[in-house]
C-alpha cells in the first residue's frame, strides 16, 4: 500500500560542514491518517516537514531519497511545478501564530491569496470559502476579522486563522509543526481539538510534529520516533504505548509524565540509552553508502 | 488627543528651529569678511556714497538692531529686497523654488527606483555573484560624492556620448507658454510632451548625479532588511502556499522592509536637497541652489537669508512628510 505522502530513504546534510541532518528517513502516510513525529530538540522533526513542503533552508541539501506527494516525486519535477504541487495539495500549520502572519497585510488576503494566485479561483469564490473556513474554526464576525491586521488579534485567534487558511484549499496533506507550543496552556487544548476535528472531518492526512507524547496519544494513528535525523521506531500509537520496541522509545515514554499538564517538559532520557542509540546511528552511518551521486 | 498634542509640540520645535537657523545665518553672513556695498559700487566710489547705501540697506546699525528690524518684517511676510537685483527676496526665491523641487523629486524618484530595483535583485540572487556585484556597486555609489558623479556624467553623456542636455533647465528655442514655474508638471498637464522631453533631457544628468549616492544607500539598507525578512515565518509560509521567490520578496518582504528604510531615506533626502546647490551650479540649472551661490558671491545678505530660511522650511516639510508616510504605512501606528 502506498500512502498519500511517501518519504523513501531521505538523507540530507548541511552544505558547509557536511553534517548529516536526516539519515535515510522512511515515512509513509496514507490519505486521511495522522502520523506523529517525535524526538528531542534538533532530531530533525521540523526538517522533515520542511523537506515535504519544499522549504528546506538554503544551507541544507538533500543527498538522496524520494518524497512522493500523491505519487509524484517532488525531487524530479521543476521548481515551479514543485511549488504548484505543494501549494495545491499540502499546507502548513506553523508553530508561532505571532510571526506566521504578515504584519502589514490584512487577514482576508492572507487566507485567500493561495486560492486566487495559485489555484486560480475567482476572488468572490475565494472570499466565500474564507468566510466558510473561518466559521468552521469558530471565528466570530468573520467578515470584520478579514479586514483586520494581525496585531489586532490574540495569539489563539491568529492560530485559528492560520488553521483556517491551511484548510481553505482542501489540501490532502497538512504539516503541523508544534502548532500549540507557542500558545497559552488553556488555548493549547482547544487548538489541538480543533485541528483534530478538522482533520477527521476533511479526511486530511496530517504530519504532526511534537515533543509531547501525551498529544500523540490523543491525535495520532502512527508515529515515527526520531533520533539524530534517523527514524529509530516506526509504529502505531497503540503498539507504541503498549510496548515500545526500541530502547530510546521506552526511555522517552518512561520520561513522559502522564496525566499532568502538557506543558511540563520531558524528564531526561538516561545516559546509557542515549549512548546506545548514538552508537546505533554511528553504526548505520558506517554501513551507509549513498546510492545516487550527491545532489548539489 | 495624543495626535493634537504631538502636532502642537512638533510645530513649536519647528518654529524654534527655524528661529535658530535665522539667527545663525544672520550673524554668520555679517561677521565673515566681504562687503555687499563694495560689490555694488564701481571702484573708487566716495565715502559718502558708501555711507549713503549702508544707511539705505540698514547696514549701519548694530547686528542686533538689524536682526530685530529684519525679523519684524519677516513676520509680516516681507523678506526684504535683494541688494544685487533690487527685487523682493520672496518673489525671487519662490520663483526659483519649483525648479529645485522638480530636480530634487526627480532625483529622489530615480534613487528609489535604482536602489529599490538593486535591493530586490540582490535579495533574489543572494549569496551569488549578482549580489556580490551589487555590493560593489553600492560601495562605489557611496564613496563618490554627487558633484563628482556630476563631472563623470558630463564627461560620459555630455562629451563622449552627447545624448542629454548638459546645461540649463529648458532649451530657450522652445516658447514657454507657462503660467507657473513648475515647468515639468505644467508641460504634462498641457500635454506638451515635446517640452516634457526637453525638460527631462536637461534634468537627467543633474538628477542622476544627486540620485546615485542615495540609490546606493537605499539599495544597501533595503537589501539588508529584505534578506532578513525573506527568512521570517510568514515568508516561509507564503512559499509553502506555492509562491515563487520573487513574489515572496515583492509581496511579503518588501512591504515590511520599506518601513525601516524610510526614516533614513528621509534624512538622506534633505542631504540630497542640500546637494542641489553645487549640482545646479555645475549644470547651470536655474534653481534655488544656483541662485544661492550667486547670492553668496555678491554678498547679497537679504537674499542669502531668504534662501537659507526657505531651505530650512523645506527640510522641515520633508521630515514631516516622512513621518506621515511612516504612520500611514505602519498598520500598528495607523490604528493606534
Ligand atoms: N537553517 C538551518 N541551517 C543549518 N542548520 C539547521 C537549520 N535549521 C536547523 N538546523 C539543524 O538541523 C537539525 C535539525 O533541526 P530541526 O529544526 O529539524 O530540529 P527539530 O527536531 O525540529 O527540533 P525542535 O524540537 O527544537 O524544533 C538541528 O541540528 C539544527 O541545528
Ligand atoms: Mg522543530
Amino acid at each position: 500500500m502506498s500512502g498519500f505522502l511517501e518519504i523513501r530513504g531521505l538523507s540530507a546534510r548541511l552544505a558547509g560542514t557536511g553534517q548529516r541532518l536526516l539519515r535515510s528517513v522512511d515515512i509513509s502516510l496514507p490519505a486521511g491518517s495522522v502520523r506523529g513525529l517525535v524526538g528531542e530538540s534538533g532530531a530533525g522533526k521540523s526538517m522533515i516537514g520542511k523537506a515535504v513542503l519544499g522549504v528546506l533552508p538554503k544551507a541544507v541539501e538533500v543527498i538522496e531519497g524520494e518524497i512522493l506527494l500523491d505519487g509524484q516525486d517532488l525531487q524530479k519535477v521543476s521548481p515551479a511545478e514543485r511549488r504548484r504541487l505543494i501549494g495545491a495539495k499540502a499546507a502548513l500549520i506553523p508553530q508561532d501564530p505571532l510571526t506566521a502572519l504578515n504584519p502589514s497585510r490584512r487577514i482576508g488576503p492572507q487566507i485567500t491569496d493561495r486560492l486566487v494566485d495559485i489555484l486560480g479561483w475567482t476572488k468572490a469564490r475565494a472570499a466565500t470559502r474564507a468566510l466558510e473556513v473561518l466559521a468552521e474554526v469558530s471565528i466570530p464576525e468573520p467578515e470584520r476579522i478579514m479586514r483586520l491586521y494581525p496585531h489586532e488579534l490574540s495569539g489563539g485567534m491568529r492560530q485559528r486563522i492560520l488553521i483556517a487558511s491551511a484548510f481553505a484549499a482542501e489540501p490532502k496533506l497538512i504539516v503541523a509543526d508544534e502548532p500549540t507550543t507557542a500558545l497559552d496552556v488553556t488555548v493549547q487544548k482547544q487548538i489541538l481539538k480543533l485541528i483534530s476535528e478538522l482533520q477527521a472531518r476533511h479526511g486530511t492526512a496530517l504530519l504532526f510534529v511534537t515533543h509531547d507524547l501525551g498529544v500523540v496519544s490523543k491525535v495520532c494513528d502512527t508515529l515515527s520516533v526520531l533520533y539524530a535525523g534517523k527514524v529509530v521506531e516506526d509504529t502505531t500509537v497503540e503498539r507504541f504505548f503498549a510496548a515500545p520496541q526500541h530502547g530510546y522509545s521506552s526511555a522517552l515514554l518512561a520520561a513522559t509524565p502522564r496525566h499532568t499538564d502538557p506543558s511540563s517538559s520531558l524528564k531526561p532520557v538516561p545516559r546509557e540509552v542515549l549512548d546506545a542509540v548514538a552508537a546505533e546511528v554511528a553504526a548505520s552511518d558506517a554501513a551507509w553508502r549513498p546510492s545516487g551521486g550527491a545532489r548539489g | 488627543m495624543m495626535l493634537l498634542r504631538q502636532t502642537v509640540s512638533r510645530l513649536i520645535t519647528t518654529l524654534i528651529t527655524l528661529f535658530g537657523v535665522a539667527v545663525i545665518v544672520f550673524v554668520v553672513i555679517r561677521v565673515v569678511p566681504g562687503n555687499p556695498i563694495a560689490m555694488m559700487l564701481p571702484p573708487g566710489a566716495s565715502e559718502t556714497d558708501i555711507e549713503r547705501l549702508k544707511t539705505l540697506y540698514g547696514l549701519d546699525k548694530s547686528i542686533f538692531e538689524q536682526f530685530v528690524i529684519w525679523f519684524g518684517n519677516v513676520l509680516h511676510g516681507d523678506f526684504g529686497t535683494s541688494i544685487s537685483t533690487r527685487q523682493p527676496v520672496l518673489s525671487l526665491v519662490l520663483d526659483r523654488l519649483p525648479a529645485t523641487l522638480e530636480l530634487s523629486i526627480m532625483a529622489l524618484v530615480m534613487a528609489v527606483a535604482i536602489g529599490g530595483a538593486l535591493a530586490v535583485l540582490g535579495t533574489r540572487f543572494r549569496g551569488r555573484k549578482t549580489e556580490a556585484g551589487i555590493d560593489v556597486a553600492n560601495g562605489i555609489g557611496l564613496s563618490i560624492p554627487d558633484f563628482l558623479w556630476g563631472l563623470a556624467l558630463i564627461l560620459l553623456f555630455g562629451v563622449l556620448w552627447p545624448v542629454f542636455q548638459i546645461s540649463g533647465r529648458v532649451s530657450p528655442r522652445l516658447e514657454l507658454p507657462f503660467t507657473n514655474q513648475f515647468y515639468l508638471f505644467e508641460s504634462l498637464a498641457r500635454l506638451r510632451f515635446d517640452i516634457t522631453a526637453d525638460l527631462l533631457s536637461h534634468m537627467f544628468m543633474p538628477a542622476l548625479a544627486l540620485a546615485l549616492p542615495l540609490a546606493a544607500i537605499i539599495s544597501q539598507l533595503l537589501k539588508q532588511s529584505l534578506k532578513e525578512t525573506v527568512n521570517l515565518d510568514y515568508s516561509v509560509l507564503a512559499r509553502t502556499k506555492g509562491y515563487s521567490e520573487t513574489k515572496v520578496i515583492l509581496s511579503e518582504a518588501l512591504p515590511n522592509s520599506i518601513l525601516p528604510t524610510l526614516t533614513l531615506v528621509g534624512v538622506q533626502f534633505t542631504f540630497l536637497i542640500g546637494g542641489t546647490v553645487i549640482i545646479e551650479r555645475l549644470f547651470s540649472y536655474e534653481g534655488l541652489g544656483n541662485m544661492a551661490i550667486d547670492a553668496v558671491i555678491n554678498r547679497d545678505l537679504p537674499l542669502i537669508q531668504g534662501i537659507v530660511i526657505l531651505f530650512a522650511i523645506l527640510f522641515t516639510f520633508v521630515n514631516l512628510a516622512v513621518d506621515m508616510t511612516y504612520a500611514f504605512l505602519n498598520p500598528k501606528l495607523r490604528h493606534a
